[in-house]
């Protein structure tokens, strides 16, 4: 049975999902998504897995999400508060949402993951910086890649090719 | 450690479904990167769970490939969403039409 810490955790990181997608303001809803991933970070300490929990603290909520929070700064005031959105679409939705948790809560319930616990040791992170540097070196040196490019093309992307042309000109 | 595997392969199916939601009703790129990221955060916490549940260090060790491969994901995204903004002051996804045939 849960227990209370996983009660609030939950009550955290499900509320503030809905208000990450539901709240006026873009800025309120970026802050409301950070009380996501910390809550998600939160559930990795119950896990029992300190290090994905402190590289998801680290990484989500240190820098996507203020990255998330700079960029919706960067658009105009009047975007941030303009709800775009119609009735009907938003019943169908919601409908759909709640058709895929009861299917899919239910297939878990009736599935044999309800009598899995465990009593055996934790998984020690040396266990995982072995896994990275036998198993898995090869995945570890694309992933590096793929980031590299990833934001190599992000800048290209977001790069402002007027801003450089007045300053030639000028 | 009280709480077994069923409470946490329900709560990343409700934010499954939120995330869903989200993508299916929101027209605004920025609310659907969120539901992105939400559904995104939904898998990972199934990956450690099952891993801390069989046990397992690959349950781990995938979740922070994700998390890393997530990362690169919003750099792009966010840099599409300033491109796209620049070229039709607006974030509504209905009016982004360069590629409608």
């Amino acid at each position: 049975m849960a227990d209370a810490v996983f009660l609030a955790l939950s009550v955290i990181t499900i509320g503030s999902a809905i208000a990450a997608l539901e709240m006026r303001s873009l800025i309120y809803g970026s802050i409301a998504l950070m009380g996501t991933l910390g809550g998600i970070a939160g559930f990795f300490f119950l896990l029992d897995a300190p290090f994905v929990a402190l590289f998801q603290l680290a990484v989500y909520v240190g820098s996507i999400a203020v990255l998330i929070l700079f960029t919706v700064m960067l658009v105009k005031r009047e975007l941030i508060f303009k709800k775009i959105e119609d009735k009907r679409r938003k019943f169908a939705g919601i409908g759909l949402m709640l058709i895929i948790m009861v299917s899919l809560g239910a297939i878990f319930l009736d599935s044999g993951i309800k009598t899995i616990t465990t009593d055996e040791p934790t998984v020690n992170f040396r266990d995982i910086g072995t896994d990275f540097v036998t198993y898995y070196w090869p995945a570890l040196i694309l992933m590096g890649l793929i980031l590299a490019s990833s934001v190599t093309g992000a800048l290209v992307l977001a790069r402002r090719e007027d801003v450089e042309n007045d300053q030639r000109i000028n | 450690m009280t709480s077994e595997l069923i409470d946490f392969t329900l709560v990343s199916v409700a934010l499954l479904a939120i995330g869903i939601y989200g993508l299916a009703v929101k027209r605004n790129f920025i609310r659907m990167l969120f539901a992105v990221e939400i559904i995104i955060n939904a898998a990972n916490l199934n990956l450690v769970a099952f891993g801390r549940f069989l046990p397992h260090s690959g349950g781990q060790t995938l979740a922070l490939f994700s998390i890393a491969i997530a990362a690169a994901e919003v750099a792009v995204g966010l840099s599409l969403i300033i491109v796209a903004y620049r070229m039709y002051q607006n974030v509504d996804i209905a009016d982004f039409r360069s590629l409608k045939g």
